[in-house]
């Protein structure tokens, strides 16, 4: 070992030297978090999965077109304008994959971090429990961006190449240019990614009270799920508004003129919701776990 | 923080000249996990500015939770305690910053490589200026010896080189004060002596070093101050001659009849004699040792040998704490 640089090591400044803390925006740490999500292997295996699918059914519609009508909404536009693969796929992937992703990055936020034992090394780096949490959240959010986001351009570009691309014909009747439906498009990304975030509060929540990484993924996604099954019993039908994942397709509403603004705006809140409850509960915990792994 | 002055008030003597403020002072403090357990017990720490102090104890004797309890990661049942005058863990966010540490071995990423890995904690520290997160980390790579391995996945390293690189993390910035829980755990006799070097050269400069071991010969050899755990409770404090002095002194007797010399010791007053294979061991107490020599030869105990010692540190630990391979539980 080295012994030329006195630098390193020794005491600070002077004795009692107040160390300066910056405030504000932490961009270093979330930085950091979103280099260690977005380059994990499995994390990318799972985007490369979820990518699999708009490519899949690009060519499965190119090879024999459905009947009007025929398999989940918006495929039968598909053979009409490449678009609607965007949202055919996205459709598709709500239910269940779009949300196993979720399930295992939020999953794994804070339980993955406690089960390799790297918690402790950042809680006395010091990074306030209340700051991880902040960038695990954010962390688990933009990957859920990421992944809709994926499947989308993937689902734009197979569509560009195997399909019509002229104007747009909405599902009112409506039509509008592509270039209009584009930013359409990114609002349903950006509605997608939202209704994810509520259960990026629950994984997260759910993260906190394990040290096993994988039980917590596997919960998250079971909620989810479980949400989605309550959510297709007509006997309970008065709770449906209140599941997390009712409004999740209403993403279709933007593909209207004028745009379904009122069922957004619900989803939206519902999603608030979820977050305004699961977030504290999840500062709640981690405050007052002990760290003992 | 203020420089302020404080003096302990615990009113032990001690020998010698002490900073009069302390590096870690706890009171009472006291873990009790959910299941009952009473993991440490009422510790009263002690730990002065400037020393390099040997948190000895066997495994399970509450060493860690007590670095965990001193760090804010676990929070105590009973007690208080400060690191640098600053109460924790209230003050956690303006000390810790000072204060480097590595609790329970080294942890990191497996599939990041060394440097990446003390990146990430370096992007943790709000005191630290980003600008120079590649050169602190690239120095404290050097210093423990990781430079060539800086890219090599975390999940390749020999248990020596992770052991180093929770080290490296530690000594990622100038410290006032280290606290390290078992770092020579794993190391072979050269690790060890490394770690011994970095740990003298961080108290040079001016740290404090607070670094426990369940082998007090890995560490006899740095430490100026030691503190003893046995079951959760800290039974010895002091300074290194302290220590010493507290071991009292015993004679040593080779004999052909060791039977009859323990009973002769006994007589005295001696501490309890042991039977050794030829002769007898026992605490002198307050019997003078020529008394000793009188009566043996009065009571025709032939003397072949007879030395007064002083146990050395390694068979005072064990007296401390009980004989080694059984856990405290
Ligand atoms: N999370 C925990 N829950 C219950 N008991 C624990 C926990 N962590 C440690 N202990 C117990 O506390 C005691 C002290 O453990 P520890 O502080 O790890 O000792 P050391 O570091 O000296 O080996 C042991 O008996 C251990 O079993
Ligand atoms: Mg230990």
């Amino acid at each position: 070992m080295s012994t030329s640089d006195a630098l390193i090591g020794g005491r600070s400044a002077g004795p009692d030297a107040p160390a300066v803390r910056r405030h504000g925006l932490d961009l270093r740490l979330f930085r950091s978090e979103l280099r260690l999500v977005l380059r994990r292997r499995r994390n990318l295996a799972l985007i490369a999965v979820l990518c699999c699918f708009p490519v899949l059914i690009g060519v499965a519609v190119r090879a024999s077109a459905p009947a009007n009508g025929d398999g989940p909404p918006f495929l039968s536009q598909v053979t009409s304008n490449g678009l609607f693969l965007v949202f055919t796929a996205l459709t598709v992937l709500l239910p269940f994959f779009l949300p196993l992703a979720v399930s295992v990055a939020s999953g794994e936020a804070v339980a993955g971090e406690a089960n390799i034992g790297t918690l402790r090394s950042l809680l006395v780096v010091p990074v306030s429990r209340t700051r991880l949490l902040g960038v695990k959240y954010a962390g688990s959010v933009v990957f859920s961006f990421v992944c809709a986001a994926s499947v989308a351009v993937v689902g734009l570009v197979v569509g560009l190449l195997l399909f019509p691309h002229g104007d747009v014909t909405l599902l009112s009747g409506t039509t509008i240019s592509y270039a209009d439906a584009l930013w359409r498009a990114l609002l349903v990304l950006g509605y997608v990614t939202a209704m994810l975030a509520g259960l990026c509060a629950i994984g997260l929540f759910v993260s906190t009270l394990t040290e096993v990484p994988i039980g917590a993924m596997a919960a998250t996604a079971v909620l989810a799920i479980v949400s989605e099954i309550a959510d297709s019993i007509p006997q309970i039908n008065a709770v449906h508004p209140y599941l997390f994942s009712h409004p999740w397709m209403s993403f279709g509403e933007l593909l209207r003129s004028p745009i379904g603004w009122h069922g957004l705006q619900t989803g939206l809140l519902t999603q608030l919701v979820y977050v305004a409850i699961f977030l504290p509960a999840a500062w709640a915990r981690l405050q007052s776990k002990d760290i003992t792994s | 923080m203020t420089a302020e002055v404080r003096v302990t008030d615990r009113a032990e003597p001690q020998a010698g000249a002490r900073p009069a403020t302390a590096a870690i002072t706890t009171t009472g403090l006291t873990k009790r996990f959910p299941g009952g357990q009473v993991a440490v017990d009422a510790v009263d720490l002690d730990v002065p500015r400037g020393s390099v102090y040997g948190f000895l104890g066997p495994n399970g004797s509450g060493k860690t939770t007590t670095i965990r309890m001193l760090l804010g990661l676990v929070g105590a049942t009973a007690g208080t305690h400060e690191l640098l005058g600053v109460q924790m863990p209230r003050g956690g966010l303006d000390v810790l910053p000072r204060v480097g540490a590595l609790v329970e071995g080294p942890a990191f990423h497996p599939y990041l490589g060394g440097r990446d890995n003390l990146l990430r904690l370096d992007s943790g520290d709000r005191t630290a200026p980003g600008r120079e997160s590649r050169q602190r980390v690239d120095l404290a790579l050097e210093r423990v010896g990781l430079s060539a391995a800086a890219r090599k996945r975390y999940r390749k390293y020999s248990l020596g080189m992770r052991q180093r690189l929770g080290l490296a993390a530690a000594l990622l910035r100038p410290r006032d004060l280290l606290v390290l829980d078992e770092p020579t755990n794993g190391l072979d006799p050269q690790g060890t002596r490394e770690v011994r070097n970095l740990l003298r050269e961080a108290s040079t400069e001016g740290a404090t070093v607070f670094v426990s071991s369940h082998l007090l010969s890995e560490i006899e050899q740095v430490c100026t101050h030691v503190g003893v755990m046995s079951h959760g409770r800290l039974v010895f404090q002091g300074s290194l001659p302290e220590l010493r002095a507290a071991a009292g002194l015993r004679v040593r007797i080779e004999t052909t009849r060791p039977e009859a010399a323990s009973e002769v010791l006994r007589r005295l007053g001696t501490g309890k004699p042991e039977l050794r294979p030829n002769g007898v061991v026992a605490e002198l107490g307050t019997v003078p040792s020529d008394q000793v020599t009188a009566e043996l030869v009065a009571h025709g105990v032939d003397v072949r040998q007879l030395v007064v010692e002083r146990p050395d540190l390694e068979e005072l630990f064990v007296g401390l704490t009980g004989e080694g391979f059984d856990v405290d539980e």
